[in-house]
């Protein structure tokens, strides 16, 4: 009796399975065997060395990029958490209308209407030397001399990544806000606690799960970019996004291979440190 | 009607030969010939649309042409000969791609205008004066031994790899409205008067060779070929220019050509590398833009048509009909107004009036509005072209786009510079 109902098991879960290997663990595969490649200037020969491992941890550039693609995610992360936070909990929380939370919340995704890169693009004409914001800050007469470091800097790089990813950090934790039984809020108060007390001993661990799933979204995918700091910083900073970019471009791809392979260990590392401090399953 | 006859006598007087082993009857031919589609591919500066409109409409035939970066238009003629029929490249791209044999030489004497082709790709001396540049001049990766040699000769041999179609001088752009006094030297990209307002392009291969022009014409180096630097020279350019990265001398790095446009019509910028047509497109928006010609020379660049190897019959036969066509002045005229130089500058008179002739070819300050092929004004009577005479500024050059042997050395560099 039990065969059959296993082997209907397996088939309902066949087609995803099918789907997750030959899409992302055949690619996966393929990246990390090509990693062990050799290259000469327009071909890729297979071979199994670690000459990519071995330039890439013995170059100090490496260790730098990486150091700056974590000072992104991070400092990416604190600013797209409090804003997300903030927004999510007005949304949740000072909003009362289940409509005007709708609407509120269909507001916030407006600009994701149109492509990613053009949001990032239309800062550059805003920031510039002789950009809007420049021009205003000087009839305003705050500054006498244009601000460079408004445009092509970590400024302008931090500034596109928060912009953009920051609705990916509100729709998970306004999510879970929503769940949060409401008299467990009203047991809180009528036990005294303040309104600070509330947000941080009822309202933020009860909210863990959405933050920890916007923070995997924002930290993966600012550690996976490389045409936002392309753009906005003109080419002057690096990440390690850039540095697979520039090995694809020159055809070295086995080296590009091993960084990803490195990249991809490093992201999961973060992301299993991440999991240990809250059980996503048990709480969806 | 009148086409097909064209098309049936040229082919006949060039390709008698041919099609009498492979065709029985030479009707075939008027036939089959629109029936022919040559695929080319190749960097975006020569594929232009209009050249597949007017290959239809002169010679009958089908021209596809696909567009690619320099970097994938390598790969792609290195490692998939099947893929194209007619490969448009540059001359360093051809010294890397030759040697896996997937292009084959062709004969000189089917190209009807050989004679006339102008002295760069086959003596490598413009004028009997002319210092040859260093770096990969075209001549030295122009011919082979025979049909089949993979070994680049010394002299005219008879047998070309590329037929040169477009080449032009690069040098700084500048931004003279900005600066407000003469630049001569290509040492004032890192002169500290112009910090936070300077770029460079971040494309390796050739932002190396501006690096050099500046570090050359700086008095810091003295490079034995900047065309083939050794690791020496390779670290010490890159040390002076990621002193002047840290120090805030540039504004920011551009890719693409419309990048370095709005860097310098934004004001961003008001010294930099640049492309001939970005000048043009700066000028077009009504900014001042100046394409700055320099007292160390130019860094010049050069693409050729090359046949695939596996091309026979009827379709090599159309494929040097489209050779002879492209040399024959048309194609040559309408590069000219792009601001690029043909291979055979004399055909060109022909298709353009003498005001352009002498703007773009002469020096000569227009005597009327001068227009892109597309219609924009480029000048007004009176102007001159920055540079002047197609010999002044061809005459020159100091450096060819070219690759080094250390060129796996240079990119890691690079990214490094890029990092630093």
């Amino acid at each position: 009796m039990r065969t059959p109902r296993n082997i209907i098991a397996y088939l309902q879960a066949a087609p995803l399975m099918a789907v997750l290997l030959t899409f992302l663990i055949a690619p996966i595969l393929m990246i990390i065997v090509v990693s062990f490649w050799g290259a000469t200037e327009f071909s890729i020969y297979p071979a199994f060395q670690f000459d990519n491992y071995a330039f890439l941890f013995g170059s100090p550039v490496t260790y730098k990029v990486f150091f700056a693609t974590f000072k992104y995610a991070l400092i990416t992360w604190v600013f797209t958490l409090s804003i997300g936070f903030t927004v999510a909990y007005f949304l949740a929380f000072h909003v009362r209308t289940q409509v005007m939370q709708t609407a509120l919340f269909l507001l916030c995704t407006i600009p994701f209407l149109t492509s990613n890169i053009i949001r990032m693009i239309s800062w550059i004409p805003f920031l510039g030397r002789n950009g809007i914001a420049n021009q205003t800050l000087i009839s305003w007469g705050v500054i006498d001399e244009p601000l460079e470091w408004l445009l092509y800097s970590d400024f302008s790089v931090i500034l596109a990544f928060v912009h953009l990813y920051t609705l990916f950090m509100v729709v998970p934790i306004f999510n879970t806000m929503m769940r949060i039984d409401r008299s467990l809020i009203e047991a809180a108060y009528d036990n005294g606690a303040s309104g600070l007390q509330t947000l941080w001993h009822v309202i933020v661990p009860l909210t863990k799960p959405g933050i920890m799933i916007g923070t995997i979204f924002v930290v993966t995918l600012v550690m996976g970019d490389f045409i936002t700091v392309r753009f906005m910083s003109g080419s002057q900073k690096a990440n390690v996004g850039r540095l697979i970019s520039n090995d694809i471009s020159l055809l070295q791809y086995p080296s590009a291979a091993a960084t990803a392979v490195v990249l991809l260990c490093t992201v999961l590392l973060v992301i299993g440190i991440l999991l240990r401090f809250v059980n996503i399953r048990k709480e969806l | 009607m009148s086409k097909m006859r064209y098309s049936r006598r040229t082919l006949l007087k060039t390709g008698a030969a041919a099609a009498a082993s492979t065709l029985a009857a030479p009707m075939v031919w008027a036939q089959e010939i629109k029936d022919i589609k040559l695929r080319q591919f190749g960097t975006g500066v020569s594929n232009l649309n209009d050249v597949a409109t007017k290959v239809k409409e002169d010679l009958g035939f089908t021209l596809e042409m696909t567009a690619l970066d320099s970097d994938s238009v390598t790969q792609r003629a290195a490692t998939q000969p099947d893929s194209f029929d007619i490969a448009d490249i540059e001359y360093w791209i051809c010294k890397k791609v030759w040697p896996t044999g997937n292009l084959q030489a062709m004969d000189a004497s089917k190209i009807a205008n050989y004679d006339k082709i102008a002295g760069t790709f086959r003596s490598g001396k413009l004028t009997p004066e002319s210092v040859i540049a260093q770096g990969t001049a075209p001549h030295t990766v122009g011919f082979v031994e025979g049909p089949g040699s993979t070994k680049f000769a010394t002299d005219e041999s008879g047998w070309m790899t590329l037929i040169p179609t477009i080449y032009n001088a690069d040098t700084l752009g500048i931004r003279p409205d900005l600066i407000n006094r003469p630049i001569d030297s290509w040492a004032e990209l890192l002169n500290p008067e112009f910090k936070g307002k300077a770029s460079i392009l971040d494309i390796s291969s050739i932002g190396i060779m501006d690096m050099a022009m500046v570090c050359e014409a700086m008095g810091e180096i003295q490079y034995g070929d900047k065309g083939n630097m050794t690791k020496e020279e390779i670290d010490k350019t890159f040390a002076i220019f990621t002193a002047a990265k840290q120090n805030g001398q540039f504004r920011a790095f551009w890719k693409s050509f419309d990048e370095s446009v709005n860097l310098m019509a934004s004001g961003e910028v008001v010294i930099q590398s640049m492309w001939s047509p970005a000048i043009t497109a700066v000028k077009s928006r009504g900014v001042p833009c100046v394409y700055q010609p320099l007292k160390e020379g130019y860094r010049s660049w050069g693409g050729g048509l090359g046949l695939s190897a596996s091309l026979s019959g009827i379709e090599l036969e159309a494929a040097y009909e489209y050779i002879n066509w492209y040399l024959s002045g048309w194609v040559g005229g309408y590069l000219m107004r792009q601001g690029y130089y043909s291979a055979v500058p004399e055909t060109s008179k022909n298709f353009m009036t003498e005001n352009e002739w002498g703007y773009w070819y002469e020096g000569k300050a227009a005597t009327d509005i001068i227009t892109s092929p597309t219609g924009d004004q480029l000048a007004v009577a009176g102007d001159v072209r920055d540079g002047g005479s197609f010999t002044d500024r061809m005459g020159a050059v100091a450096c060819w786009n070219s690759v080094m042997d250390e060129n796996q050395y240079m990119v890691r560099k690079w990214n490094e510079f890029i990092a630093a």
